[in-house]
């Protein structure tokens, strides 16, 4: 099949999703979570719907600040506040007491993070991004020995990362998604969920190009993408499924992780073929130009 | 070397000691098949072999990180403005030994307290698992305790001057009942150097009140009345019973030798744990079902062995995580369930490659070149995601990356799994093809 034919469709496409990412980054930032931001969250789970503006004015009467309260589950809410002191703390639960006539309420979650803890922790994921990416740039780099071949690979990888940043600042906007320790760590997953699909469609275009020394690159790269096609969708089908399965079945604290690693299988799959791929065999051709017109 | 029926059968011997370790402490057995009853219980023993001088023992359990257990993750920031060097880190291992004691005996089971030091800002980390009352825990945990006996400065104003007798000079105390009030109080006994810094004070004081200090909080002052001998006291104060036994805890593991203050604290309670626990088991049961399903439906006879490794590759985990042994964390489940969808590839790749190579080669050619081609593809694409698994685990407990938390989980599971994934896919599946495939009918 001649899947290069269409080359244009897929960069097109890219561009449009990766244009919607920087209108939503540009627009509405990323939602960030207590991890990197400070703040404090807690889950209460009563034992009767409350209101959430009323919960909303009596924490605020105690002089603290609340960003949001939202619905996690049947009478589960979650609370975001600002970083609490432990005597702050029994301040908020006294004011939840007054609006459920007295009623007890179980906490399920409680987490806060200091001001002086979070940017730290902004640090320390600073450089888990930087290691773990220098480490697959390096890998790439000796994989391929080759500057077309890995140069290709990270683009698609990079794609493909900034796809889910980009998907994330929407859920942030439209359904409070933060980005958290988690995140980053789906965000890093799919970095080298990339790179692992590539190198499977890279070997194969390589392992023909050292048997036929005159068939063109474009050629052989959709040789190459027609037999690794339904590999590709097979695997990607048996981690969606775990994923899936998880995002519906396993509970509020891991959905947006889920979500997060479902994005990055998906483009992960799909910018191999149509990324890496037709970025590889563009180059190749414009070189040729250049050298014939000399 | 070994026939590929042999190492079936070394495989299937492994995969039942593996399966032995990974099930749980007690499993409830019943039958009912018309007269024949049996309602059992199951017990899985632990290793535990004594030969001479020899002896393993090995407890088989699943450990449970905090977000699943329930229980809290605490940071305390510790205030060392005023030591560096040697000093600081001297008093640093001592304030991590004292919060270590009384964790201790406020009774928790298995605390985890560290130091972490990272850009001039010095932590410790106590993670306290299956804990209810935090709020109790943290204030006893996080208190300095620091207490001082004072004597009054001079005669013609009131105010007292600290003494060389503190905390430090106990020997022991204890929660006790005031015998004329009858409201809680904590007895203390000096050490002998305490019980002689108290005789030579009381006596030098008779008639005179005595302070006594907590963190610079006047406790009580009561007026000495004769020389006291034998070097033991009792705080009296407004103590209710909790009180008197955080303050006695408190003497009893001594001085938090640096102030601290909380700056992060995680807790999750135990019902959540318990509910993120089954779901996240229904999750997996269901993912690995439809995988199951989608692998037969895809490659029919081959599906079916691929299935076999995939379950091979369950068990083999599940056991490691109890031997090594791995917390298992809510990340660190999806990290597992994960590596279970990827297991799969390996065993996909190899398929895919022996459809093409059977064109080409009779049957066991074809089944030996696809292992070995494929093989370079699996190898290569997997260093990738181990990379990034290693620095998320951060194995060298290096402080510039994070050190706990939901990523290391991730990552550990992550990686361990892709690890078992490789020997599975080339190991398990190749010897059982070799075996169960007859040419023809594959």
């Amino acid at each position: 099949m001649d899947w290069m034919k269409f080359r244009k469709i897929y960069f097109i496409f890219s561009g449009a999703v990766i244009a919607l990412g920087i209108f939503s980054l540009v627009k509405w930032g990323m939602r960030l979570g207590v991890d990197f931001s400070g703040g404090t969250i807690i889950e209460y789970k009563f034992e009767e719907d409350i209101s959430t503006e009323e919960a909303s004015k009596k924490i605020e009467d105690e002089g603290v600040e609340v960003t949001s309260i939202q619905k996690t589950d049947d009478k589960k809410y979650l609370f975001r506040v600002s970083a609490l002191k432990p005597e702050e703390k029994d301040k908020v639960k006294k004011s939840l007491e007054s609006i459920t006539n007295g009623k007890a309420f179980e906490e399920l979650r409680y987490e806060t993070v200091g001001p002086s803890i979070s940017p730290e922790l902004i640090i320390k994921t600073f450089y888990a991004i930087a290691i773990a990416s220098t480490a697959i740039l390096l890998w790439v780099a000796y994989q391929f020995k080759s500057i077309k071949f890995g140069t290709s690979a990270i683009l698609a990888m990079f794609h493909d990362s900034f796809i889910l940043v980009g998907f994330f600042s929407l859920f942030g906007h439209f359904w409070q998604a933060e980005v958290d320790f988690l995140f980053i760590t789906a965000l890093l997953t799919t970095l080298s969920f990339s790179v692992h699909d590539t190198i499977v469609v890279y070997d194969r275009i390589r392992e023909f190009q050292k048997k036929n020394k005159d068939v063109s690159l474009y050629n052989i790269s959709n040789i190459a993408i027609t037999e690794t096609m339904v590999r590709s969708l097979n695997n990607s089908f048996t981690i969606l499924f775990m994923l899936v399965a998880l995002i519906l079945l396993g509970g509020t604290s891991i959905k947006w992780f889920s979500v997060a690693l479902l994005i990055g299988t998906i483009f992960g799959t799909y910018s191999s073929p149509f990324i890496a791929v037709p970025i590889l065999v563009t180059w190749e051709e414009v070189v040729n130009k250049l050298r014939r017109r000399k | 070397m070994f026939t590929p029926l042999k190492k079936v059968i070394l495989i299937f011997v492994l995969t039942l000691i593996c399966l032995y370790i990974s099930l749980p402490n007690e499993v409830p057995f019943k039958l009912n098949v018309g007269p024949l009853k049996i309602d059992k219980k199951l017990y899985r023993y632990d290793l535990n072999i004594n030969y001479s001088r020899l002896s393993l023992t090995k407890n088989f359990d699943l450990v449970l990180g905090l977000d699943l257990a329930g229980g809290s993750h605490l940071t305390f920031e510790a205030d060392t403005k005023s030591k560096s060097g040697e000093d600081k880190k001297e008093a640093l291992v001592s304030l991590k030994e004292v919060m270590e004691r009384r964790v201790n005996l406020f009774g928790v089971s298995e605390p985890n307290v560290q130091i972490s030091s990272f850009q001039d800002k010095d932590r410790i980390i106590v993670e306290l698992p299956g804990v209810k009352e935090t709020e109790e825990a943290i204030k006893l945990i996080g208190k300095t305790a620091q207490l001082i006996f004072a004597e009054v400065s001079n005669e013609n104003e009131p105010g007292f001057k600290p003494t060389e007798l503190t905390g430090a000079d106990l020997k022991r105390a204890k929660v006790t009942f005031d015998s004329q009030s009858g409201k809680p109080a904590v007895s203390i006994e000096f050490n002998d150097e305490g019980a002689k810094k108290f005789e030579d004070l009381t006596e030098k004081n008779v008639g005179k009140p005595l302070a006594i200090f907590l963190d610079q909080d006047l406790v009580s002052s009561p007026i000495v009345q004769e020389k006291i001998v034998g070097g033991s006291a009792q705080i009296t104060g407004d103590f209710s019973v909790d009180q008197a036994k955080n303050l006695s805890i408190q003497l009893n593991a001594g001085a938090l030798p640096l102030s601290v203050e909380l700056v992060e604290q995680r807790t999750v309670g135990a019902t959540l744990g318990e509910e993120s626990v089954v779901k996240s088991i229904n999750a997996g049961i269901i993912g690995l079902f439809m995988v199951l399903t989608f692998m037969i439906l895809a490659y029919g006879r081959m599906g079916v062995i691929a299935d076999i490794a995939l379950i091979i590759f369950g068990i083999i985990t599940l056991s490691l995580y109890k031997i090594i042994p791995v917390v298992l964390t809510l990340p660190g489940i999806a990290g597992f369930l994960l590596s279970v969808g990827m297991a799969v590839d390996s065993n996909i790749l190899i398929f895919e490659r022996f459809k093409e190579e059977k064109k080409k080669r009779d049957f066991a050619n074809a089944l030996e070149a696809a292992f070995g081609r494929a093989w370079d593809s699996i190898r290569d694409a997997n260093i990738a995601t181990l990379v990034t698994a290693f620095v998320l685990a951060n194995p060298l407990d290096l402080a510039f990356l994070h050190t706990s938390g939901p990523v290391r989980g991730f990552a550990i599971t992550l990686s361990l799994g892709i690890l078992v994934s490789l020997f599975t896919g080339i190991v398990v599946s190749r010897n059982m093809l070799r075996v169960f495939l007859k040419e023809g009918k594959g």
